[in-house]
C-alpha cells in the first residue's frame, strides 16, 4: 500500500491542528478533555489490533489500563520512581501479563476467547480491590506526580502534558500503521479472514495472536500509565468492564479496523459526553442502545461511513 | 461434621441458583451460538422486579416472583426480536457486542432509577428450620424446592412438548430443523424467553438472602459461563451438575480455606479446562 499524496496532507493537516490546539484554545478545560481522549484512544489502538486486524475480542482490555495505571501510579507514587522509568516498567509489564494470559486465552477463539479475557478483566479488578496494601483497595492510590523534566523541558504544565500525551499518541497510530501495512499487519489480516487458509498458506497463525494480543495488551498499558500520570490518582474504576465497554464503544463508533476510526470515535464521544454532562446519570442507558444500533446498521462505523461517502462521490464524479 | 452439613445446605441453595442462571446461558448458547453477555441482566431485572412489587404493591412474595416472571420473559423476548434476530448471518462478534450493549443499558438504567445502593429485599420466609444439627431458614428450603420444580419443568418442557424438542432439534442443527419445518425464528424467541423466566427466577428466589445492586449480574454470569464451559456449552445436564459443584466448592473453600480462595474458583477452573481441554470437559459429541 503506498502512500497517497491526498493522504499525507490530510495526516500532516490533522497533525498540525492537533499542534495548535491548546495554542488556540485558550480553556484548559477542554484541553484536559482532549488529552484524556488521546490517553484513552492508545488504549483502543490496542482493542482495534486485536478486535480489527486479527477479528478477537478481547474483554481483557480496561484490565491491562489498569495493569499499566497501577504499576506505574505504585511505583511513582509510592516508591518515587521516575515516570522515565516507571512508564517503561508499566508497558513491559503489560506486555509480559498479555503474553502470559496469552498463552491460555489464544487456545480459543471466538465467543471462549471473549468470555476468557472478560473474565481475565473481572479477576485483575478483584485483586486490585482486594490488594489493599498495595493499591488501596477501593478507595485508589491519589499523588502520582506528573513526570519528570527531561533537560530543558518540564512537564507540569498543562500544555507540556498535552504535548507529550500527543507525542505518545502519534507514536502509537505509527506503530499500528507500519505494523498493518507490513506483511505481519496482512498476516493478521489473513488469520482473521481464514485461519484455516491462513495455516495452509503457512501462517503461524498461533504466534500471528500472540503478538497481536502482546501488542495490545501493551497500548493499554501505555495508555493506562498516561491516563494514571495525567489524573494523579489511579482508583479500581479505570480497570473494569466499564472501562472495556467504553472503549468498545468508541471504537465501534469510529470504526473497526480503520486507523482514524478509535482516535475519530474517542475525540467525538468523550467530547459528546462533556457536553452532555448534565445528563452523565444517563450515559450508559443512552450509550447502551447507541453501540447496539451501531452494530446493527453501522458495522464500520464513522470511518466505514465516510469511506461509503467517498466511493459514492468518486463513482458520480467517474 | 455440623459445620459441613450446614455448609453442603447453603452450597445447595447457592447451587441452585448458579445451576437456573447457567442453564438459561446454556439454551441461548445452544439455539443462537453467542454468549449472551447481557444474561446477568436479566437475573439483576428480575430480583429489582421481586423488590419492587413486595416494597412498591406490596403484593406477596409469591405474586412479585410471578410477575417478575412475566416480566423477564418479555425482556428476554425483545431482546432477540428487538436485536439478536438483527444480527443473524453476520459475524458472531457482532451479536456478542450487542449483548454488552444491552448488558451495560440494563445495569445503567438500573442505576437511574434505583441508584447504585444495595437494597434487601424482604422475605416473609424467615423461620428457621433445624435438622440434625443444621439450621435452615425457609427461604433458603424454599430456594432449593423451587429451583428443583422449575428443573423438572425444564426438562419437561424440552423433551415431551412439541416447543421444547424445536429447541432441541435447532440446538444440534439449526439448517436442519429448518429443512424440516420449524419457524426457526420463532423457537429462538421462545429460548430467549425462557431464558428470562430461569434468570427471574434465579434473581428472585437468592434476592431476600443477597442484595440487590445494578450490576449484582456480573459476577454471577462470569460464574455461569465457567459452568456452562465446564459442562459443555448447550447441554442442559452439564449446567445444572456444574452449577451444583461450583457452588459446593466454592462454599466448602470459603468455609475451610479463605473467602477470597472461594472468589477465585471460577477462575482458577476455567483456565485449567482451557489449558486441559478448551472445548469444555463435557462437550456432548455430534
Amino acid at each position: 500500500m503506498e502512500f497517497p499524496r491526498a493522504r499525507g496532507v490530510g495526516v500532516s493537516l490533522l497533525l498540525l491542528t492537533a499542534i495548535v490546539f491548546p495554542l488556540i484554545v485558550d480553556n484548559p478545560y477542554l484541553v484536559s478533555v482532549v488529552v484524556t481522549a488521546y490517553v484513552t484512544a492508545i488504549a483502543v489502538y490496542g482493542l482495534d489490533v486485536m478486535l480489527g486486524y486479527t477479528g478477537q475480542l478481547s474483554l481483557a482490555q480496561g484490565g491491562f489500563f489498569g495493569v499499566g495505571g497501577y504499576t506505574a501510579g505504585i511505583l511513582m507514587a509510592s516508591y518515587d520512581v521516575s515516570f522515565w522509568i516507571a512508564l517503561p516498567v508499566a508497558v513491559a509489564m503489560t506486555s509480559a501479563l498479555g503474553y502470559l494470559i496469552g498463552l491460555a486465552a489464544l487456545r480459543t477463539r471466538g465467543d471462549y476467547f471473549a468470555i476468557f479475557t472478560l473474565a481475565v478483566g473481572v479477576m485483575i479488578v478483584i485483586i486490585i480491590e482486594r490488594w489493599e496494601d498495595v493499591t488501596g483497595g477501593t478507595d485508589g492510590l491519589i499523588g502520582v506526580p506528573a513526570p519528570s523534566g527531561v533537560g530543558p523541558l518540564q512537564f507540569d504544565s498543562l500544555t507540556a502534558q498535552y504535548y507529550l500525551i500527543l507525542f505518545f499518541l502519534v507514536v502509537t497510530i505509527y506503530v499500528v500503521w507500519s505494523l498493518m501495512d507490513s506483511l505481519v499487519g496482512r498476516t493478521f489480516v489473513a488469520v482473521r479472514n481464514s485461519e484455516e487458509l491462513a495455516r495452509a498458506v503457512g501462517i503461524d497463525a498461533g504466534r500471528t495472536h500472540q503478538l497481536a494480543f502482546v501488542l495490545s495488551a501493551a497500548l493499554a498499558g501505555l495508555g493506562g500509565v498516561l491516563y494514571a500520570v495525567f489524573l494523579g490518582y489511579i482508583g479500581p474504576a479505570m480497570g473494569g468492564v466499564q472501562m472495556t465497554f467504553m472503549m468498545l464503544v468508541y471504537l465501534m463508533i469510529g470504526g473497526v479496523a480503520s486507523l482514524a476510526g478509535p482516535l475519530l470515535g474517542t475525540l467525538l464521544v468523550t467530547g459528546l459526553m462533556q457536553v452532555l454532562q448534565a445528563f452523565a446519570e444517563y450515559q450508559m442507558m443512552a450509550l447502551g442502545p447507541i453501540l447496539v444500533v451501531v452494530i446493527i446498521f453501522f458495522p464500520h462505523g464513522l470511518a466505514g461511513l465516510a469511506g461509503h461517502a467517498k466511493r459514492l462521490f468518486q463513482r458520480r464524479g467517474g | 461434621m455440623t459445620l459441613f452439613l450446614q455448609q453442603f445446605v447453603n452450597g445447595i441453595a447457592l447451587g441452585s441458583v448458579y445451576s437456573l442462571v447457567a442453564l438459561g446461558l446454556t439454551l441461548v448458547y445452544g439455539v443462537l451460538k453467542v454468549p449472551n453477555f447481557a444474561h446477568g441482566a436479566l437475573y439483576m431485572a428480575g430480583a429489582y422486579v421481586t423488590y419492587v412489587m413486595l416494597t412498591s404493591f406490596g403484593a406477596s412474595y409469591m405474586v412479585a416472583m410471578a410477575v417478575s416472571i412475566a416480566v423477564l420473559a418479555v425482556l428476554g423476548g425483545s431482546m432477540e426480536w428487538l436485536v439478536f434476530r438483527r444480527l443473524e448471518g453476520k459475524s458472531p462478534v457482532h451479536a456478542m457486542i450487542a449483548a454488552l450493549g444491552m448488558l451495560f443499558f440494563m445495569e445503567g438504567t438500573a442505576d437511574v432509577i434505583w441508584g447504585p445502593t444495595f437494597r434487601q429485599v424482604p422475605s416473609p420466609f424467615n423461620d428457621v428450620v433445624t435438622l440434625l444439627g443444621v439450621s435452615i431458614t425457609e427461604q433458603r428450603i424454599l430456594v432449593i424446592v423451587a429451583a428443583v420444580a422449575v428443573m423438572v419443568g425444564l426438562y419437561l418442557l424440552l423433551k415431551r412438548t412439541l416447543v421444547g424438542m424445536s429447541i432441541e432439534a435447532m440446538a444440534q442443527d439449526r439448517e436442519g430443523a429448518l429443512l424440516v419445518g420449524i419457524d426457526t425464528r420463532r423457537v429462538a424467541l421462545l429460548t430467549f424467553a425462557i431464558s428470562g423466566v430461569l434468570a427471574a427466577a434465579a434473581g428472585s428466589l437468592i434476592a431476600p438472602l443477597l442484595l440487590v445492586f445494578p450490576n449484582m449480574g456480573e459476577l454471577i454470569i462470569l460464574k455461569a459461563f465457567v459452568i456452562v464451559i465446564l459442562g459443555g456449552m448447550g447441554s442442559v445436564p452439564g449446567a445444572i451438575l456444574g452449577g451444583y459443584l461450583l457452588a459446593l466448592a466454592e462454599t466448602m473453600a470459603g468455609t475451610y480455606v479463605s473467602f477470597a480462595f472461594s472468589e477465585l474458583i471460577a477462575f482458577a477452573l476455567l483456565v485449567l479446562v482451557l489449558v486441559v481441554r478448551p472445548t469444555g470437559l463435557f462437550e456432548k459429541g455430534v
